[in-house]
């Protein structure tokens, strides 16, 4: 069979890669048709078309081009969509892998990745020095609102975000396991295998669509005899088989936090054409892992010389990978500038599928004779010691400058590509994150692990292990100590046998020759925040001598790839302006992520109505068959009221609120907390946390009690029932349930331990229906059972026992509205019927249903007060009117001492009051400040703000509640209300402004 | 004569299944009873009910018809079928102190089960439920999500999930979701 | 998200399930009505906040319902121990100190260094 060739780039090389070239795929890179093969990233299907120049660079615009071949790239960042709602920018192309009918779009320039007009940046280099912006933009002040921060929010920034609702979803995961691997390079992979013999859970995660890390852009090292690609895939296969091991690709741990809690983020359908619409698009998991095994391996660093980030300019071992995972080569005639060993294997590789090398650079004097020798063999010309001190080329490469690194003279050559290698940087992030210390190691000039803090360990390049025979003993017995502290002996394995693997020795940190110190060199450190060389040394000079502040000030390692090339070198150079040794200087501390993780990831399941619990009463369904409009009241809905045909609120408020006062109404207060407190001790407790005496209440009746903290103020409120000598039905404020159970169990385990009194909480067994008004006895009467509720049978205040519609209730005399009224308990699950009993009789006697608005008129025509509207936490109460509630005999109680400490018994406390307008049809706004003089120079004295305030239809004026210095005593007196467009004047007034006698809640 | 009131289950007439998980509601007339005890009554009020109660963490006592799980040092919940009449029986226990509290209404049960289940509920909860450290016939109160539940397995890949009522429809919908991208 | 070890549930579980409740070991004063201003401030609002071992109370609000103690170090977040309400602070040895601190300060570490010369003046 043949299937018609597609021509997926002039620069893939027959016979080489991993990936079947006969499975293809299309995409669109700035409009333009280009095709890949399934499994290349953006960037290898890129570099496979011929095309380097991938973006623009952030401040000076300057065209670059795919740098590395991993998680690390600063340059090639690109925005990917899949339609207007999927569009990710910012995405680095050497992890994106390519799915049929991608869109991607670099990004930064305008009008086009060839030519930018903002490009006029990199000419005007000179007037961005490090801290441009701190200096530029300083003043005048004035200037920031219009001028500046528009002009710099409109350069700054990569890519742009979509406007549209992300249609993706988002899963979350919890999981355990006795041992972590995460990286799944040959150390990962050795220490997976290792650990799996135990039994115990193994999870092994890595950032790659395959595992294999460097041993599948490895053409050089065998393992046990077989090339070292084909062990990688044996161990996985091996791996996947075996049930306790759980693989992750595409995966990457981004977070470690205490006690061995790594994050990870994997993506599910980021390379998926037409992913199912079930499947998440990212899931995090939250991994708890009794072992952690790091073997994150190791960046490799670029050379700090003039012109280093044209196109075409790249790193030695991403065009290995290239080369060997794709199948692609980045160049016909490939120049490699280097000072450590790793980059000739790169040369030799790609002179051996055909390219030219014109020339291996090394900035050492002294290289390995076995290096050289190969260079001879195959004919590829060696210059030691000399460094590359320039590069041409406006869109890509076009010739590098070489020179002697102790000496002059020189001389350039062609190339359309540069690759360089300053040796290899241990990825200690996760290390770092846990809290572990690294130290400074001389020898391979690198940070490495230290002082452990958690239950980990690095193995592999990450620990600078770089050898690949020693890495792999050393993931051995890694694993073999992480299970033996889970619990299982392994004996010591065999250890692998490893031949030909390439050297990874020399290194160079800082900059090279040719990179300064002069102040026009553009020697880049790091590419993706327009970092130089010169920046660094100028910081210094200007006076910035820690490490942080260097970093913070040159914005060095501070974009999204969080300097993971650059941080060495910014740091050398430092130390090398501040004639101190590295170590002395130190590292900038890492935080997560690793790589950015997007927000869907972070929420995972917590959006649109799983964003939080939403809580609806068993009576919700009635209420909204009944057109109530709802607010929300903590987590509850709650009908807010229940406005008829061409009413607006206003008016469904005010005839709620009449209707209730003259005939009946039916209100849903099931939301109210309730505690049931149970044992001989209960009254002793009740007596604690309440600031009334309960002694003396009987069974059979209520009281209103007030809760306060230790502080005096007022903490809650409600009525308590007396069930029985030995239990109460605590009822509490909506929002405060949690509270209020929370502060009582806190009591009673840790003060009171030995009491013996059990709270449950009951706020959700009991829905609760209130009907208040004249009517309220006649309505409820023939649905009731076993309760005379004749009014000297059943007074105000009091509980009983019976049935209503068949059904048991805790049927209370209680009043909120200041009418006759009457708060049903039943079961919740018959609340609706019960309430559509009431309303079916109700409704023929020209019963309402009101909501929240209409019960908190109500109750301000009585002065109830509402706890945490009418007091905020500093109001006692004395302050609050309700003094009558505190037990004046009683000896110990939550707030006895708080509320006799000197200020709250001192002058000028703010006391609740009420307040009538002059102006009988003006509303106060609730929150507003009270003053005496509204004449005073500004700023005036305040003496008050106004607490609640509502339109009484009942009364045919405004009423407000207030908090008013000394307002006890000031009954009478006008105060002023100043509001921005005029002063209100008020008089004070009592708080009870309907019925004083209150005569009606005892008819 | 009055009619007498229905009893409204909140999340009736729902049902999942898919990706390995299965979920139902469990309506239907239980009893539930929150019983809080010391040391001196635990002996009796088991006796009371026909079971030990558990007193080791996460215990869960079956008898016929009747659960008992432990929830906290003192705290059981006690879970039986319609006409078991437990309340009585508890409270005619004359040893020690106790409380009995009817929480039959306050909770709504839901039950996941399907090979794919741990999955689902890992999706919110974060409690290693292998079955190493959470094995058939335990139980415990914890979270999922955003919401308090007690989970009770009662098989390798069965679970009772119990909420209070007003939490359940979240409980319900978040187990879809999770479920759904296990 | 912490690990916390429940002595009641006799289990590590997760931190959701706990509520922190605030520094441990302040006893309410049984005269508190016959307290003085002086000593009411030190029992209601002073408190040790100290950087390095500290005594503190959660709760287990999402599982058994207990409150209980903990030590723990405040830099670190290690615990070394937790036990119940009631029981008394236990006395701690110096390894089990030493196993939960910090690295020092001057240990070549990630911690920003902020006294490259003396002319940085130091950090605090």
């Amino acid at each position: 069979m043949t299937t018609p060739k597609t021509n997926t780039g002039a620069n893939r090389v027959a016979g080489k890669g991993r990936l079947s070239p006969s499975r293809t795929v299309s995409f669109t890179f700035d409009g333009k048709r280009l095709n890949a093969i399934e499994g290349d990233t953006l960037a290898s299907a890129l570099l496979a078309n011929g095309i380097h120049l991938a973006g623009r660079s952030f401040k000076y615009h300057r065209p670059r081009g795919i740098l590395a071949a991993g998680a690390e790239e600063p340059n090639a960042l690109i925005e990917i969509s899949r339609d207007n709602a999927r569009r990710q920018p910012n995405v680095r192309a050497t992890v994106q892998e390519v799915f049929d009918g991608m869109i991607a779009k670099s990004q930064n320039r305008f009008p086009s990745l060839e030519f930018d007009v903002g490009a006029v940046n990199d000419g005007l280099g000179r007037f961005f020095p490090a801290g441009f912006y701190y200096k530029t933009f300083m003043w005048p002040q004035k200037a920031w609102d219009k001028l500046y921060e528009p002009v710099i929010r409109n350069a700054a920034g990569l890519g742009e975000a979509p406007t549209e609702a992300d249609p993706d979803h988002y899963a979350n995961r919890y999981e355990h396991c006795e041992v972590l691997v995460i990286g799944g390079g040959p150390a990962g992979l050795a220490a997976a295998l290792t650990a799996a013999q135990s039994g115990k859970r193994v999870m092994l995660v890595d950032e790659n669509a395959e595992f294999g890390g460097s041993l599948l852009a490895d053409a050089e090292s065998t393992i046990d005899n077989q090339p070292a690609s084909q062990w990688a895939d044996a161990a996985y296969r091996t791996l996947s088989s075996l049930e306790n091991v759980t693989l992750l690709n595409r995966t990457t741990a981004f977070g470690y936090y205490s006690q061995n809690m790594v994050t990870l983020v994997q993506r599910v359908t980021e390379h998926m054409a037409r992913p199912d619409p079930d499947l998440p698009r990212e899931r995090l998991w939250q991994v708890r892992a009794q072992q952690v095994i790091l073997a994150t391996g190791s960046i490799e660093r670029h050379l700090v010389f003039p012109d280093n980030d044209r196109p075409g300019i790249m790193m030695a071992s991403a065009a290995q990978v290239y080369l060997n995972r794709y199948g692609v080569i980045p160049g016909s005639n490939v120049a490699v500038y280097t000072a450590c060993d790793s980059a000739w294997q790169a040369a030799f590789d790609l002179k051996e599928a055909g390219v030219n090398i014109p020339v291996i650079i090394d900035l050492r004097e002294g290289v390995d004779a076995a290096l050289l020798e190969r260079a001879t063999k195959l004919g590829i010309k060696v210059k030691t010691g000399h460094a590359v001190t320039g590069t041409s080329g406006r869109l890509r490469v076009r010739s590098i400058k070489i020179e002697p690194v102790n000496g002059t003279g020189a001389h350039e050559i062609a190339v359309d590509c540069l690759l360089m290698s300053g040796g290899w940087t241990p990825s200690v992030h996760l290390f770092s994150q846990s809290r572990g210390r690294v130290a400074f190691d001389e020898k391979t000039g690198a940070f490495l692990p230290d002082i452990y803090m958690d239950e980990c360990e690095s193995i592999g390049a990450c620990n600078g292990t770089f050898d690949l025979g020693e890495l792999l003993v050393e993931a051995q017995a890694a694993a073999v100590n992480a299970v033996a502290s889970c619990g299982v002996k392994l004996r010591k394995p065999k250890a692998p046998k490893v031949e030909n693997a390439p050297s990874m020795s020399g290194f160079h940190i800082g900059a090279a020759k040719g990179a300064g110190p002069d102040d026009f060199t553009k020697a880049f450190i790091d590419f993706q925040n327009d970092v130089t060389a010169k920046d660094i040394r100028l910081a210094v000079r200007e006076g910035f001598h820690s490490i942080e502040h260097v970093k913070r000030y040159t914005t060095t390692g501070m974009a999204t790839d969080q300097g993971k090339m650059s941080n060495m070198h910014g740091l050398a150079i430092a130390a090398d302006t501040l004639g101190k040794s590295i170590p002395e200087v130190g590292l900038t501390t890492f935080r997560a992520p690793f790589t950015p993780v997007t927000f869907g990831a972070l929420i995972g399941h917590a959006r649109g109505e799983l964003f939080d619990v939403t809580r609806r009463t068993p009576m919700h369904g009635w209420a909204e068959e009944n057109g109530a409009v709802f607010e929300d009241v903590g987590n509850w809905k709650r009908a807010w009221y229940y406005p008829q045909t061409g009413e607006d609120m206003a008016a469904a408020v005010a005839r709620e609120c009449k209707t209730t006062r003259e005939i009946a109404g039916i209100f849903d207060a099931s939301t109210l907390g309730k505690i049931e407190v149970v044992g001989p001790d209960a009254v002793k407790f009740m007596n604690m946390m309440y600031t009334n005496p309960w002694d003396k209440l009987a069974v059979g009746r209520c009281r209103y009690g007030i809760m306060c903290r230790e502080d005096g103020f007022i903490y809650d409120d409600g009525v308590v029932a007396r069930l029985a000598e030995d239990r109460f039905h605590v009822t509490t404020t909506t929002g405060g349930a949690p509270r209020v159970l929370n502060m009582m169990e806190d009591y009673l385990q840790t003060e009171f331990p030995d009491w013996k009194v059990w709270l449950t909480s009951t706020s959700e067994q009991w829905a609760v229906i209130a009907v208040n008004g004249p009517k309220a006895r006649e309505i409820i009467e023939p649905l009731v059972e076993g309760i005379d509720l004749a009014n000297e049978a059943k007074p105000h205040m009091s509980v009983s026992h019976g049935k209503i519609c068949g059904v048991e209730t805790r049927l209370m005399r209680i009043s909120f509205t200041g009418e006759t009224g009457f708060e049903i308990n039943v079961p919740a699950d018959y609340g609706r019927s019960v309430w559509e009993a009431i309303w079916e009789r109700g409704s023929k006697l020209g019963m309402c249903a009101y909501g929240t608005e209409t019960m908190h008129v109500l109750r301000a025509e009585k002065g109830y007060i509402i706890v945490g509207q009418d007091t905020d936490g500093t109001v006692s109460p004395k302050d609050a009117g309700v003094a009558w509630a505190v037990g004046k005999k009683k000896t110990d109680f939550v707030g006895i001492k708080g509320m006799q400490r000197p200020d709250l018994i001192g002058p000028n406390r703010r006391e609740l009051v009420g307040l009538k307008t002059l102006d009988p049809k003006v509303v106060l706004e609730e929150g507003a400040q009270i003053v005496d003089n509204p004449n005073h120079p500004v700023p005036m004295p305040m003496i008050g703000h106004v607490t609640s305030s509502y339109w009484s239809e009942n009364l045919g004026h405004s009423i407000a509640l207030a908090l008013v210095e000394n307002g006890h005593g000031r009954t009478g007196e006008k105060i002023f209300i100043p509001m921005p467009d005029e002063t209100i004047a008020a008089e004070i007034c009592s708080p009870i402004f309907f019925d004083p006698e209150g005569g009606r809640i005892n008819g | 004569m009055v009619e007498a009131a229905t009893r409204l289950y909140p999340l009736t007439g729902r049902e999942f299944a898919g990706n390995g998980v299965n979920m139902r509601p469990l309506d239907g007339e239980h009893e539930r009873i929150s019983l809080r005890a010391d040391d001196v009554a635990v002996a009796g009020l088991g006796a009371a009910i026909g079971l030990e109660l558990p007193t080791k963490p996460g215990g869960v006592a079956l008898a016929d018809g009747l659960s008992a799980l432990w929830l906290g040092p003192d705290e059981w919940l006690i879970m039986a079928e319609k006409g078991a009449g437990i309340e009585d029986k508890l409270n005619s226990v004359t040893t020690g102190l106790y409380s009995v509290v009817s929480i039959n209404h306050r909770n709504m049960a839901i039950l996941v089960y399907g090979a794919n289940a741990v999955n689902a509920l890992n999706g919110g909860c974060p409690r290693d439920l292998s079955l190493e450290a959470f094995p058939a016939g335990t139980c415990s109160r914890t979270i999922i999500g955003k919401a308090e539940v007690v989970l009770w397995r009662t098989d390798t890949h069965s679970f009772h999930v119990e909420c209070w009522r007003s939490f359940s429809d979240y409980v319900w919908k978040f187990l879809v979701e999770a479920a759904r991208c296990a | 998200m912490l690990l916390i070890h429940c002595p009641y549930c006799e289990e590590d579980r997760p931190e959701l399930e706990f509520h922190g409740e605030g520094e441990a070991h302040i006893e309410r004063p049984s005269n508190m009505a016959e307290l003085s201003n002086e000593d009411f401030e030190k029992f209601f609002f002073i408190r040790e906040n100290q950087k390095g071992i500290v005594f503190e109370r959660w709760r287990h609000l999402h599982g058994c319902g207990r409150f209980f103690n903990a030590v723990r170090h405040s830099v670190s977040d290690k615990f070394i121990a937790t036990y119940k309400a009631g029981e008394k602070k236990p006395k701690l040895k110096k390894a089990e100190i030493d196993r939960v601190a910090p690295p020092a300060k001057n240990t070549p570490a990630n911690e920003p260094v902020w006294t490259v010369g003396k002319e940085d003046g130091d950090r605090s």
